[in-house]
């Protein structure tokens, strides 16, 4: 029975690490920029929701429509006035760049929240299911089936709308888009927003089940790293498996060997990955 | 020998006269000021000379900063301890670079970031013999006196910069140099003229990380507390990646000059601005990348008297 309790726990896991990669993927995909604010984003989510819960009494579920909009804007804005300015650059400069906002963005949050943990306990509290003898908390089982949700939104998005269709012209060909007539540059801010508006969203689905604190921000950025490597860059289902397969490992490393190591196994298989299979599970052989 | 390289000399020497004018905070901000000087001129070996961008920096420092903890914790001297960790540092770098040198660009950059995190798990979780997460405490070296040990920290820690400066010096005129020019240039190319680019690559990787390994041993030896995360700090990796853009990519003398610069900004940022100072560096970072993207070392060519051409 422990064997399905794993399974079923990462099952639901890796489902959110899907969700929190998914828009890190999209970035590095479209605009080959290691987006290291990602982090930072889930963190300021996942406060997003904390406060308007706290002080507005606006259920979380809400919360997800409020922060996709705003996190959107804001991705669209960083990416149109500064990330553009260095697209071009070599891999150092936007990799340095994006770190620099992170430290700015993680600064001004524990100046404005305080580095306390804090907790989205919601009230009343909505319990768990058992089948059998498997336990899943309710909370949990939305959050996944949200990200799940945003992770099919996505999906659809970039398959049947014409935007979403040039996103996945530019991720393709930079060149050829250019050609037919596509404009690289709104299509390079939409992708870095549409990115931070995931992230955000994940945040808001993180603030349910974990505790928020601008000190996971480097957690969630390291989920991101592993889950894009596993499954391959720039595409949906890529994420989704990437997700579950970091979530299966974790699981089982951490049932078998103690969870204390969970975190170091999760990177060893990140290295091993990037030497052997760096397109990642259902990545593409020239994609990156 | 070229002007640059005596310039780089001279400017060494200088550091070394620091005690004669300051107490023990001049000490203290020399000594940290050596420190990132030679982080900036090991991560230039690797990311400026063969063009990877590594973020492995702090894995290496923290690995020496342990192994000279643990070896001076077991009574060896500290003099053994530190050279045991660089040549220890060496060889794991050169080791694990044959593997993750095959990578390139992005993949490269995160492999290198993933180490530190393997790195201080691993030492996290080996608690018997690192501390685990309470740390690790390490005997004073003398009781000389607290002026004394400072004043030895920081010369020990100016050697060793010296050191690496003459070492980046000849390998940025030998054939090693060369050869990392030329994959940082065009790696196929070089491959296909017969340049064995993973022997290359690897001895930069473990130059790279040598003498950031036995920065990290005075470091800990220096401070005599390490825990794991002060010295697998990533903000370790980042700050010679600031000090050499800040300074000018692939220039020795232009990446200490960063290294300088940058500690004393820090300093100011860190005296005027304690709440909020990791933000400043971040406006910095950005500041920098918009505005001076090749460093301090591309404002040299006589610009205020001639209209600057672009690098």
């Amino acid at each position: 029975m422990l064997a399905v309790q794993v399974l079923v726990n990462a099952l639901v896991l890796g489902c959110l690490y899907a969700c929190i990669a998914i828009g890190f993927s999209l970035v590095w995909g479209v605009l080959n920029v290691i987006n290291l604010i990602h982090g930072s984003f889930i963190v300021l989510g996942a406060y997003l929701a904390w406060g308007a819960y706290q002080w507005l009494g606006i259920s979380p579920w809400y919360a997800l429509v409020i922060a996709a909009p705003l996190f959107f804007a804001f991705g669209y804005l960083l990416q149109r006035l500064l990330l553009n300015r260095v697209i071009s650059a070599p891999v150092l400069v936007t990799l340095t760049l994006t770190f620099g906002l992170d430290l700015i963005l993680n600064n001004a949050m524990i100046y404005y929240f305080k580095a306390d943990y804090r907790k989205l306990t919601l009230s009343p509290p909505t319990g768990s299911i058992s089948l059998f003898d498997v336990v899943v908390p309710v909370d949990r089982l939305i959050a996944t089936a949200s990200a799940l949700a945003l992770t099919g939104l996505l999906y659809l998005l970039l398959r049947r709308s014409k935007v979403g269709r040039a996103i996945v012209a530019v991720r393709l060909d930079r060149d050829a888009a250019v050609l037919m007539g596509v404009d690289v540059k709104s299509i390079y801010a939409i992708a870095f927003g549409l990115g931070a508006a995931l992230a955000g969203c994940a945040g808001v689905l993180m603030a349910l089940i974990f505790p928020i604190s601008t000190l996971t921000s480097s957690a969630y950025l390291g989920k991101a790293f592993v889950v894009c490597v596993l499954g391959g860059l720039g595409s949906v289902s890529g994420a989704l498996a990437g997700g579950l397969l970091l979530a299966l490992v974790e699981g089982i490393g951490s049932t078998l060997i103690g969870p204390a190591h969970a975190t170091t196994l999760s990177f060893v298989l990140l290295i091993i990955f990037l030497v052997v299979r760096p397109q990642g599970l259902l990545g593409r052989k020239g994609f990156e | 020998m070229t002007r640059v390289n005596l310039a780089l000399l001279i400017l060494i020497a200088c550091v070394a006269s620091l005690p004669l004018f300051g107490g023990a905070y001049a000490l203290r901000v020399g000594t940290i000021a050596c420190m990132y000087a030679v982080f900036a001129l090991s991560w230039n070996i690797v990311g400026g000379f063969a063009g990877y961008p590594s973020f492995a920096t702090a894995a290496f420092f923290g690995f020496g900063a342990y192994a000279t903890g643990i070896l001076l914790n077991k009574g060896v001297p500290l003099s053994v301890a530190v050279i045991g960790s660089l040549v220890m540092c060496f060889l794991l770098a050169a080791a694990l670079g044959t593997v993750l040198l095959r990578l390139r660009g992005h993949y490269f950059a995160i492999a290198s970031l993933s180490l530190v995190e393997v790195f201080r798990e691993m030492v996290n979780n080996a608690t018997d013999l690192t501390g685990g997460g309470m740390g690790l405490n390490i005997p004073l070296a003398s009781g000389s006196g607290i002026l004394a040990d400072a004043t030895f920290f920081f010369y020990a820690m100016w050697a060793l910069l010296l050191i690496a400066a003459v070492v980046v010096m000849i390998v940025s005129a030998s054939k090693l140099g060369f050869g990392l020019n030329c994959i940082r240039q065009n790696e196929t190319a070089s491959n296909m003229v017969g340049l064995n680019s993973t022997l290359y690559k690897s001895v930069a990787f473990g130059l790279s990380a040598c003498f950031v390994g036995a920065a990290g041993g005075i470091y800990a030896a220096w401070v005599h507390y390490i825990d794991p995360s002060d010295v697998f700090d990533i903000l370790h990796s980042v700050k010679p990646i600031v000090m050499a853009l800040m300074g000018g990519l692939g220039s020795p003398l232009g990446v200490v000059c960063g290294a300088f610069v940058y500690l004393g900004l820090e300093e100011v940022v860190w005296r005027n601005y304690i709440q909020i100072h990791s933000g400043v560096l971040g406006l910095l970072i950005i500041m920098l990348l918009l505005f001076l993207p090749h460093g301090l070392i591309s404002l040299r060519s006589g610009m205020f008297w001639r209209k600057a051409k672009h690098v």
